[in-house]
């Protein structure tokens, strides 16, 4: 009876003290982690993608509650949640969301199998790291795409995939949102997020050029069907100095950009410039026919018609 | 019979054109130099269009320490500075160069008399590291490392020996093997000016068994030159490479990056460049034209050309007989280490010691399936790594993993993928992580 005593009496003891010394521990070595910073985790859609710059979910809400501690969430946007997501962290912290426009991931190629022939066949790892390690890639482009599909493993919500008749990837506006893996995946730099765009007719509008070759006129010509060959015919329509030419490469910034078409319209030899709606082409002016209207007379791309282009002009200096 | 203590494959030797007496190719029509044809910063061109030039004039400077200035091969009108398509597949600076008859600079001793080191007192170790330089020298073994880069050992090395390859390990390439059958002499007096450049009094020679011929013409003729060692090796891939050389012939490992050769002591050149030496140095004739061996089971005649650079890989095929109806893949170099060429008008640049064309079933890869876990790749590296975990932590793109596991010790002989059963394209990847992982220790280091 004795010997239970003392072993109750001893192990009560013992567990006693290393209970003190644990809530001292506790009490001194306590970290404290703002609660809103789980709040807000809460609500994020734990994807960890590191689509908004920071080592996934938690991060991004420790990053916003310090934000808001300065008094703005200005620049950070959680791209895969969006602007409903941003609104409740928002209240949340007790602030007003930024607003942000949506994004979406576009592939600057159209080099499919008809516009880019094949001049050599590639055999090694399918992976378009390695492809553009090992060389230029099977077609005489040097720039654009390699076909393998790093993008499409990289992205976290099956929003890309390759199209097995062109063999481009292509992005489901639908799904994408905009985190940039696969932008980061491509070695060549081809895919690019860009604002969704106004929304007409229940489409978002955007433009941008189809294409990231830099080689000069000629070359770029003979690689692919639909380069932009530096000609600079769109720069000279734009009334809104959106597109800037740089090493022979056209490029619309998208700030600027109205989405009116003109140079969808301009590029009507490369077709180098895409559109996400079907921009109306305007009728020659030696056509003298004003009764046959324009199939959409509303579009403002249609306001004013460009001049038909003179003459294919080639890149510049040789 | 010496050979490295770690690893290593035998492919298939196929030296087909050891033979083949060393002939001398035509002059191409057009002569295209890329900027950029040795490791370090690209040359930086010295003429412009319309220029006039000689066999030896310089073309473009060297642009940096790390680099190697460019002279001209032929005669004639600079045509353009523009573009060509280089051995990468991309396009890159270069110039060209159209060829007017075949006029020399007259600073070029064309004699074929033999000057050795004992005839020319007056060289100062000093005076022979700037001919080398003045003479756009880079290793002829493929790397393209500027030469009086490795012959200026960096403060606290200090060099004990020269190590001269003349394996040839590659398959196929039988460059040097020719030139040491028809040259011995040069090459000795070559290995000679190298050791006095760098101040030692041991060379070796090392030269696989694959070639007693080579092995016993050289061991006579260095009968003269009592600090000059022939090693014969045992014939193993990739012997030639610098690591496994200097393990070989004198048993020292280097250890891992960022340790060099000459942390060990050894100062290694390939033959050709030993060659090259005694050319830039006793015959003041610049870096300008180099032997190629033109090889593959299906081309009419495999040959060994002196070619000048600038040539189109074309043409020397063209003197070989044609590419052959059954071409797969044109490499450029040797099976192990050469890269598949996208154009064959490619032209031969300093480091080009072959080109091979391999027929439809060689050339074709085999379809890669899952990793076994034979560890054969394991025990052909001959650096001793794990290709199989480097290859999948690179495909993952796990780059810490990858730095830890060594990656930047591989040496990309290609023996993993070799002998791999499955066929998994393991240098491939290994080769990314390679590259990224030094990009990354790059960037920390500049921090």
């Amino acid at each position: 009876m004795n010997v239970i005593l003392i072993a109750v009496i001893v192990l009560g003891a013992i567990g006693l003290l290393a209970s003190l010394v644990l809530f001292f521990a506790s009490k001194k070595f306590a970290v404290h982690e703002d609660p809103r910073i789980g709040q807000v985790s809460e609500v994020l859609p734990q994807a960890n993608c590191g689509g908004c710059g920071f080592p996934g979910c938690s991060g991004f809400a420790a990053a916003c509650v310090k934000a808001a501690d300065g008094g703005s969430l200005e620049g950070k946007l959680c791209p895969v949640g969006g602007q409903p997501v941003m609104e409740k962290v928002a209240a949340i912290l007790g602030l007003e969301a930024a607003a942000a426009e949506p994004k979406v991931a576009v592939v600057r190629c159209n080099g499919s199998c008809q516009n880019r022939p094949r001049i050599v066949e590639y055999d090694g790892a399918i992976s378009c790291r390695v492809a553009n390690a090992t060389g230029a890639g099977e077609t005489a482009c040097q720039f654009g795409c390699l076909g393998c599909g790093d993008c499409v493993g990289a992205c976290k919500f099956d929003a890309i995939h390759m199209n097995p008749e062109t063999g481009l990837p292509e992005v489901d506006e639908e799904k994408c949102t905009a985190c940039g893996a696969c932008s980061k995946a491509c070695p060549r730099n081809i895919i690019e997020i860009r604002p969704k765009g106004r929304v007409v007719k229940g489409s978002a509008r955007r433009v941008w050029v189809d294409c990231v070759n830099k080689d000069k006129g000629p070359v770029a010509m003979k690689a692919c069907n639909v380069s932009c060959i530096g000609c600079g015919k769109c720069v000279k329509v734009c009334k809104f100095e959106a597109i800037t030419l740089e090493n022979n490469l056209a490029y619309i910034d998208p700030e600027k950009c109205k989405a009116c078409g003109q140079c969808v319209n301009a590029c009507n030899v490369r077709h180098a410039i895409h559109a996400t709606w079907e921009v109306p082409v305007p009728k020659p002016k030696t056509e003298d026919a004003p009764a046959a209207a324009p199939a959409a007379p509303k579009a403002e791309a249609a306001v004013e018609a460009p001049k038909p282009a003179a003459e294919e002009t080639p890149k510049a200096e040789a | 019979m010496k050979t490295f203590r770690i690893g290593g494959v035998h492919p298939e030797e196929n030296k087909l054109s050891a033979d083949q007496p060393i002939k001398v190719a035509a002059l191409p029509e057009v002569a295209v130099f890329p900027l950029g044809q040795h490791i370090g910063a690209p040359a930086k061109a010295v003429v412009a269009k319309g220029d006039k030039v000689k066999v030896g004039t310089m073309i473009a400077e060297a642009g940096g320490f790390v680099s190697a200035g460019i002279y001209s091969s032929v005669s004639g009108t600079v045509q353009k500075i523009d573009t060509v398509i280089d051995a990468s597949g991309y396009r890159k600076p270069a110039i060209y160069i159209k060829v007017e008859g075949d006029e020399w600079e007259e600073t070029i001793d064309r004699s074929e008399d033999l000057v050795k080191t004992a005839d020319r007192p007056d060289l100062t170790p000093e005076l022979i590291v700037e001919k080398i330089k003045n003479a756009g020298l880079v290793g002829m073994g493929g790397a393209c490392f500027p030469v009086h880069v490795k012959l200026c050992p960096p403060p606290g090395a200090k060099a004990e020996c020269v190590i001269i390859n003349a394996v040839e390990c590659e398959p196929y390439l039988t460059a040097d093997h020719r030139l040491m059958l028809e040259k011995a002499d040069q090459v000795l007096v070559g290995v000679d000016l190298i050791m006095k450049a760098v101040k030692v009094n041991k060379g070796y020679i090392g030269i696989e068994e694959n070639k007693p011929d080579a092995i016993k013409l050289m061991t006579e003729k260095a009968q003269a030159y009592p600090n000059i060692e022939i090693v014969p090796l045992k014939t193993k891939y990739p012997q030639g490479g610098e690591k496994q050389l200097i393990d070989a012939v004198i048993r020292r490992q280097v250890p891992a990056p960022p340790a060099i050769p000459i942390s060990v002591g050894a100062v290694v050149q390939n033959v050709g460049t030993a060659y090259a030496v005694y050319e830039a140095v006793m015959k003041n004739k610049p870096l300008f034209e180099r032997i190629v061996t033109v090889t593959g089971k299906s081309l009419a005649q495999p040959s060994n050309f002196l070619a000048r650079m600038g040539t189109p890989m074309s043409q020397l095929i063209e003197a070989c007989g044609g590419l052959p109806s059954d071409t797969g893949k044109v490499i450029g170099g040797g099976p192990m280490m050469g890269k598949a060429l996208m154009n064959i008008e490619v032209p031969i640049c300093k480091g080009s010691s072959g080109v091979l064309i391999m027929n439809d079933k060689e050339a074709k890869r085999g379809k890669a399936s899952n990793c076994i876990r034979c560890a054969k790749c394991v025990s052909a590296c001959p650096m001793g790594l794990e290709p199989f975990l480097l290859a999948t932590v690179s495909a993952k793109a796990n780059w810490e993993k990858a730095e830890a596991e060594d990656i930047t010790s591989c040496i990309e002989c290609g023996s993993c993928q070799f002998t791999c059963p499955s066929h998994r394209p393991l240098l491939d990847n290994i080769r990314i992580g390679k590259q990224t992982v030094m990009g990354i220790i790059r960037a920390r280091n500049t921090k």
